[in-house]
């Protein structure tokens, strides 16, 4: 189920508000593309991230996929936890498996994500196509 | 038909289970053009006549190994133990291929494995990979990776590194927008010096590169440099000679950040320049944007100990055009030359060969320096090669050596106009008292 | 327990190899801020050593011990009349700066290497320096950046490449400076005409194309590509890597490429060595030739050939001194053997070999095109991994039947692919045998598909967590806690203790 508190980009990330912060991940669906995630990179506290930029890699034994920020702002946490560990992106991809929290610069910007129910087509138009 | 051992029936008998005439049927979609061009080669011979021919082109050389060889300069001749030969070229060894199927290829895995803890325990590293090409790629291979890691772009190469490195790291950093700085060499009351680097560092720079021994011969102490780098945080990437560090301080305890070498001189042949290997070591932290493979242990359901390529994120197969180099083939067959020779020799054997090396080349030096004319200019501390200012051309001096039947130095006009009357000599434990004594002979007589 | 580590059998004091002592005077060693105090390395006797890496050795699959079909490798038997004249030693022992006078057997071997090389593909020019197909492929690619910058030419920063291109093109393009752009392949297999000419504008500097494909297919408008490439200034670049297919079929340079790389370890039989060393010879036609790296084989007034490295308008050094001269020795050999005749039947046979199995297989697996292919076969598991196995299953349970797997889920556009190369060098019985092989797994992949699960049953070692290994990598062995015994000093014997 897609949980549809939040709102999700082309590229299989998520982004929830959260008081004044977004929180950030990729979506069941991209961890199950990927298969066992071995290595997550991401930028450090205090960095800018732009949205549908790149911020970071994430790797499985066979594959590796850049992340695009799904939001504009400055980076205020890290998922240290899930770096360590990152099964927990597996396992949990929409909570304990959380990458990195952003201060938005603007939050009309998810108005540009797609919500549960356009992201849940999206995935099977690309399911279609294959 | 020399290993095609198809018969015609089995041909035929294809062939109509295919559902064709014939096999040029099969290549219809080529252009009909340009289909089946007659090529101007000669046919094909038997075993005995291609060899009878192959032969004849060998004999007509002159290897290091019929002469008194005091040439290096890169590439060196040292005795290489019966045994690697007979173990690297098993056929189990030579006639695989790259470990995809782990289950399969442990041999090939837990060598490598082995390889990279030999090269890391040689150097005094955390991790290495499993081979570059050779030691010029590796370097220009650290030197993109330096600049990944640092995001910068300036690149200091020291005066006394080897010249045909510099020109393989030009080659791969051209139009890349790398600003290549490079040492210079001066003499100071005869001695044969590379300009400092320190104040070449700056907070542009990605990495700085020194050669120890350097091309020269000198062994250097890099202290300054290491602290003038970590001022600006630049990264340290000394290019070793691997057998001159079963004498010589590790690069790792010199602060290196990334160590590479040509692994040529543990038990690989000279043959005219190559395959050879290229090593790489590098601190933990920065083994995701080292190149070129690397294996890891792992273990099956059974918890039994095994080994796998690993890390391949890194690699072209996955990270195509965002991969930390194009690398695929490397050069496992070498690199497992090297681990069976350092397996062979252990640390006594290989302190033994350093040994030796240096002091042959000290009694060369000390000889060749009495000699009127000739001056002695790398000064101590060098390890097995030394720089000789001769009163003579030194093609004239080789062709008259050659005449000997020994094999003189490099002469380093080709690379250094100012130090064309000069030869780069080298001994290693190959050369012995009486050849020395000869090569002296010979440069007295004139 | 398997095979121990050497750091596991390193015995304090066991003796290794001995040099002779020096039989000069001594002179003393460098001050010790300059040397290494500890040298941590296994201390193994001969015996130890011979033991560990023979049965190391045994544990390998390899072309000498039976099929191996791995898809675009081309792993054909390895001659051993090639070895033996790499290890003449008047080739061997050769140091790279010798002066030629004392080389030119070996300068003669390269230069008639070249011509046999340039005579195959049809170009002008050969370079055997590059060490690799990969290297070839930067050697190449540099060679076409220099063409455009010399043409004034600097805004051409796009390097096009196939769907189904082999990793290291792009790889290579980027290395390069390019940024690349990737086109896709119809539904027969070929390049996507419509596609490439929308793509093709004048910043293109060149489309990479293998050829026959990775797919095993020949391009059906080889030449309309070749045409539009040429047409907007860019120029084709020729991934070799498949060349087994075309010797004496077609020449590359005929087929309008302009820069081609040869791997000689696939098609010319040198060994693979368990994963190298290669050799990625690169031809050009003949307006490039300029550009080839240095050094090239030249011909001195006097008739003596030397390494001339006199070329202003070289790329440069790709390696430190000649290529792998051993390597080389072999394909030269090789080609003696084969000849024109015999290089012809190379390829036919490979061909029909290949195309035998693709109909021996075409019920049990989807075959990804439905066309003859050229020297390799691509398979799609995907009926069997809607039963529940996936393609990799099915390659582990070829090892259980005594075969190496074919390359596994490349190239990337087909689903489940499964690349089979069988070679010139195999017979009728070993294809029937491995094709019956294969039919026995598609059954077993439907009616019991835990066989394939928990494939290979009798291996070394069973499946590796390759997850384990990558979360938390363990890359080298322990690093040794306790100093290595101090080493021996040149020559002293270690008294036997009584």
């Amino acid at each position: 189920m897609t949980p549809d508190d939040r709102r999700y980009s082309s590229e299989h990330e998520w982004a929830r508000v959260d008081g004044d912060e977004v929180v950030v991940g990729i979506t069941d669906f991209a961890q199950t593309q990927l298969g066992d995630v071995v290595y997550v990179e991401l930028p450090r506290v205090g960095d800018q991230v732009k949205q549908m930029k790149v911020m970071g890699v994430i790797e499985s034994v066979k594959a590796a996929s850049d992340l695009y920020s799904p939001v504009t702002g400055e980076v205020v946490a890290v998922n240290d936890a899930a770096v360590s560990e990152p099964q927990a992106i597996n396992d949990s991809p929409y909570e304990r498996g959380w990458l990195i929290r952003v201060r938005p610069d603007n939050l009309d910007e998810l108005k540009g994500l797609m919500s549960a129910e356009e992201y849940d087509l999206h995935v099977s138009d690309r399911g279609a196509e294959e | 038909m020399p290993f095609v051992p198809l018969t015609a029936a089995e041909a035929a008998a294809m062939l109509e289970r295919v559902g064709v005439r014939s096999v040029d049927e099969l290549f219809e979609v080529i252009p009909a053009a340009v289909r089946f061009p007659k090529l101007d080669l000669p046919d094909g011979q038997p075993e005995l006549t291609v060899t009878r021919a192959v032969r004849g082109l060998a004999a007509t050389d002159r290897p290091a190994s019929e002469l008194a060889c005091f040439l290096g300069a890169g590439a060196y001749h040292h005795y290489i133990p019966s045994a690697v030969g007979a173990l690297a070229n098993r056929a189990e060894f030579a006639t695989s291929y790259t470990p995809y199927q782990p289950e399969i290829s442990q041999g090939t895995l837990q060598a490598t494995f082995e390889f990279q803890s030999l090269v890391c325990d040689l150097f005094a590293m955390d991790v290495a990979n499993a081979s570059l090409y050779d030691g010029a790629t590796a370097v220009a291979e650290a030197v993109l990776m330096a600049e990944r890691l640092t995001r910068r772009e300036r690149v200091v190469l020291a005066g006394s590194l080897h010249p045909e490195y510099r020109s393989v790291v030009q080659t791969y950093v051209a139009e890349r927008g790398t600003e290549l700085v490079s040492g210079g060499i001066h003499t100071d009351k005869g001695a044969l010096r590379e300009d400092d680097l320190v104040a070449l560092i700056d907070e542009r720079t990605a990495c700085c590169v020194v050669q120890q021994p350097s091309f020269f011969g000198s062994i250097g102490d890099f202290t300054a440099l290491r602290a003038a780098c970590d001022r600006v945080g630049a990264l340290l990437v000394m290019v070793c000679n691997p057998l001159s560090l079963g004498l010589l301080r590790p690069p790792g305890e010199w602060g290196a950040d990334i160590a590479v070498a040509e692994g040529q001189s543990l038990g690989i042949p000279m043959s005219f320049g190559g395959p050879w290997v290229g090593l790489m070591a590098t601190r933990e932290k920065y083994v995701r944007q080292m190149p070129g493979r690397i294996a890891g242990a792992a273990k099956d359901a059974q918890g039994r100990r095994g080994y796998v390529l690993t890390l391949q994120a890194r690699e072209q197969h996955i990270r195509r055009e965002k991969a930390t180099s194009n690398v695929c083939t490397n050069e496992a067959l070498l690199a497992l030359h090297s681990t069976i020779y350092l397996s062979l020799l252990g640390p006594s054997g290989l302190r033994q060969v350093a040994e030796s090396c240096y002091q042959y080349a000290h009694y060369a030096a000390a000889e060749i320096g009495r000699l009127p004319g000739y001056e002695v200019l790398t000064p101590e501390p060098f390890f097995h090669e030394f720089v000789v200012r001769c009163p003579l051309p030194p093609a004239d001096l080789n062709r008259r050596l050659l005449s000997e039947g020994i094999l003189g130095g490099l002469p380093l006009g080709r690379f250094y106009p100012e130090l064309s009357d000069c030869v780069l000599f080298c001994c290693t434990e190959m050369n012995t008292r009486a050849e020395i004594d000869a090569l002296v002979a010979t440069l007295a007589a004139g | 327990m398997g095979e121990p580590l050497l750091s596991e059998l390193s015995v304090e004091g066991r003796p290794g190899h001995r040099f002779p002592v020096p039989d000069v005077p001594p002179t003393a060693l460098p001050a010790p801020a300059l040397l290494r105090e500890r040298l941590p390395l296994p201390q193994l006797s001969e015996v130890d050593v011979v033991r560990h890496f023979t049965r190391l050795s045994q544990l390998n699959y390899a072309v000498d011990t039976g099929f191996y079909p791995l898809g675009s490798c081309t792993m054909k038997y390895n001659p051993k009349v090639d070895d033996e004249m790499a290890r003449l030693p008047g080739f061997a022992a050769l140091h790279p700066y010798q002066p030629p006078e004392t080389t030119q057997g070996a300068l003669r071997l390269l230069a008639e290497l070249e011509r046999a090389l340039a005579e195959i593909t049809g170009f002008a020019a050969v370079s055997l320096q590059p060490s690799a197909g990969a290297h070839g492929e930067l050697t190449g690619m540099l060679i076409i950046r220099a063409h455009h910058l010399a043409q004034g030419d600097g805004r051409r920063r796009r390097v096009l490449v196939p769907d189904s291109a082999h990793g290291t093109n792009p790889a290579t393009a980027a290395m390069c400076g390019y940024e690349t752009v990737t086109v896709p392949s119809d539904a027969r297999g070929n390049v996507d005409l419509e596609a490439l000419r929308r793509e093709l504008r004048d910043d293109v500097a060149a489309l990479m194309l293998t050829a026959p494909s990775t797919l095993g297919l020949f391009d059906e408008h080889m030449l309309e590509i070749a045409a539009a490439v040429h047409e907007v200034g860019a120029l084709l670049y020729g991934d070799g890597a498949n060349l087994n297919a075309l010797l004496g079929v077609a020449r590359p340079a005929d087929l309008g490429f302009d820069v081609f790389h040869m791997n000689l370890h696939k098609t010319f039989a040198t060994p693979h060595g368990g994963g190298g060393p290669g050799a990625g010879p690169v031809a050009v036609r003949a307006d490039l030739e300029p550009y080839l790296p240095v050094p090239v084989v030249a011909r001195a007034a006097d008739g003596t050939l030397f390494l001339d490295v006199d070329r202003p308008q070289s790329i440069g050094r790709v390696r430190a001194f000649g290529g792998h001269f051993g390597v080389l020795v072999r394909a030269y050999t090789y080609i003696r053997l084969l000849g024109a005749d015999g290089l012809r039947r190379v390829s036919q046979t490979a061909v029909l070999n290949a195309n035998y199995l693709r109909v021996l297989l075409q019920d049990a697996y989807d075959v990804a095109y439905n066309r003859p292919c050229m020297h390799e076969v691509v398979l799609s598991g995907r009926r069997q991994k809607a039963r529940g196995a996936r393609t990799l299953d099915v390659a582990k349970r070829l090892i259980d039947y005594g075969y190496h797997p074919p390359t596994v889920y490349f190239p990337l556009v087909v689903d489940e692919a499964m690349m089979i190369e069988p070679t010139e060098t195999e017979s009728k019985p070993t294809l029937d045998a491995f094709a019956a092989a294969l039919q026995a797994i598609a059954a077993e992949a439907a009616e019991r598909p835990e066989l394939l699960h928990e494939a290979p049953h009798d291996t070394p070692v069973g499946r590796l967590d390759e997850t384990t290994a990558a979360r938390h990598p363990v890359l080298r062995w322990p690093v040794p806690e306790r100093l290595a015994v101090t080493p021996t000093g040149a020559g002293r014997e270690e008294p036997m203790g009584v």
